[in-house]
């Protein structure tokens, strides 16, 4: 009865190498079941149950029949604490590989994994930095020393070790519109690690800080690398596209893999559906096949390939996305503005946040980005 | 509303808010009230979860200075 059990703790990012890698992984969540249902670990081969730890205090009974006797089981709640607490009876039932996952599903929803897509013609190349638990993509861009980064999430370590790891100098930091769904991490990138700010202004009416305006038809340079702006409105009145190289799209919140943008958090659904029509059934249109889209978030892990970056040629998508095939106005109409998925958590407060009009503080923030993004509409 | 018992959970981390709320439920009688004050942010979740699975009453609940403080009445 008091013999002490050695529980082991796994990082997060052990634990996405290991989703990614495609192991059999058997996750065991005991947050409460609202919280599950909303938002959860997924990869190919996990297997994940729930039940919430209070069901377990007294004895593990209800889920002794699913816990697995062949292979790890790594337990995980919203922080840590509780993940710990179950984690330890069931070592103590008599379970050799019992994991703790460290700091939860707030870890989970803060790691960062850097995967490289493709290299760049003149030297350099792209990566995709994926924020797994929560489906936003960003990009940093290399070339000749230097490099710009777009669409930054808050936790801005990855990229500054990524930038000292490869002896960068970051010169540009660039954000497809004014984010909703997480706060974004370019002006405390430019400020910290140094680089000029881009935001297009059509999104910046109410901001409270000086940036470089991001207009239709710009060209940055990244060392040899051409980063062209593509005014692309739909999903914000500003969203603005990028071609890298002439081989990458960067479609931002407009276009996914699966699914397309939603074009009502900042409450503008009605006005910006058609905005969003002609970017989606014109102006990308007019643009070569070929090209790779790199969107700013996934839905789904059926969005990711097998080495877990997401990107699709361009006309592919054209085949296969629901969103790019509705024929009838009407029915693209409906299809974006009504039965919308419920607005991302604190979508209100993160949009003020990345104005710079408030100024929470770090756990604040953390909280306000807990759950999915839901930026999308299938 | 007359309360039976006060559990003072704050500054307490999860699990422990709903582990000391459940030994201190299962010394009451059926019908009478417990209250409970907690800091942890994810107690009122969590707490309204469990009492509605374990059939208690969540009678009402408050929050003042970062503390909350719920009533729950045992089934």
């Amino acid at each position: 009865m008091t013999t002490t059990t050695a529980i082991k703790g796994i990082k997060v990012k052990e634990l996405t190498k290991k989703i990614l890698n495609g192991d059999q992984i058997f996750i065991l969540d005991v947050r409460n079941t609202g919280d599950f249902d909303d938002w959860k670990i997924e990869g190919e081969n996990v297997h994940i149950i729930n039940k919430p730890y209070f069901d377990l205090i007294d004895s593990l009974d209800p889920i002794m029949e699913q816990l697995p006797n062949d292979q790890p089981i790594y337990v995980i709640c919203a922080k840590g604490g509780s993940s710990e607490f179950v984690a330890e009876q069931i070592a103590e039932a008599g379970y050799d590989h019992v994991y703790s996952i460290e700091g939860g599903m707030k870890a989970w929803s803060e790691h960062l994994e850097p995967i490289k897509i493709g290299d760049l013609t003149g030297g350099g190349a792209i990566h995709q930095f994926v924020r797994i638990g929560k489906g936003c993509l960003s990009y940093l861009i290399e070339s000749n020393g230097e490099a710009a980064i777009i669409d930054a999430a808050r936790m801005i370590e990855p990229y500054e070790q990524f930038i000292s790891e490869h002896n960068l100098q970051l010169t540009h930091l660039l954000d497809t519109h004014l984010h909703a769904d997480h706060i974004s991490g370019g002006r405390m990138l430019a400020e910290k690690v140094g680089g000029e700010y881009h935001l297009p202004p059509k999104d910046a009416d109410e901001v409270t800080y000086t940036y470089t305006k991001l207009e239709d038809g710009n060209e940055i340079k990244v060392g040899k690398a051409v980063i062209k702006a593509i005014y692309s409105p739909g999903h914000t009145i500003g969203s603005t596209s990028f071609i890298v190289d002439d081989q990458y799209l960067l479609t931002g919140d407009i276009l996914f893999i699966d699914s397309i943008g939603r074009p009502d958090l900042a409450g503008k659904a009605e006005d910006w559906v058609a905005d969003l029509r002609q970017t989606l059934y014109d102006r990308y249109k007019q643009l070569t096949d070929n090209l790779i889209v790199l969107p700013a978030h996934y839905m789904g892990i059926n969005e990711m390939n097998k080495d877990g970056s997401v990107s699709e040629e361009l006309g592919k998508l054209y085949k296969e996305n629901h969103g790019l095939n509705i024929k009838d106005e009407i029915e693209f109409r409906k299809t974006v503005s009504e039965n919308l998925p419920p607005q991302p958590n604190a979508y209100q407060e993160i949009r003020e946040m990345n104005m710079g009009k408030i100024h929470p503080d770090l756990e604040e923030q953390r909280e306000m980005e807990i759950g999915p993004n839901r930026c999308a509409v299938r | 509303m007359d309360v039976t018992k006060v559990l003072d959970a704050k500054g307490l981390a999860c699990p422990l808010p709903i582990v000391r709320t459940k030994k201190a439920m299962d010394e009451l009688q059926s019908g009478e009230v417990l209250e409970v004050q907690a800091t942890d942010k994810g107690a009122k979740n969590d707490l309204t979860a469990w009492a509605s699975s374990g059939g208690h009453e969540l009678v009402s609940d408050k929050e003042e200075n970062g503390v909350f403080t719920f009533y729950i009445k045992k089934s």
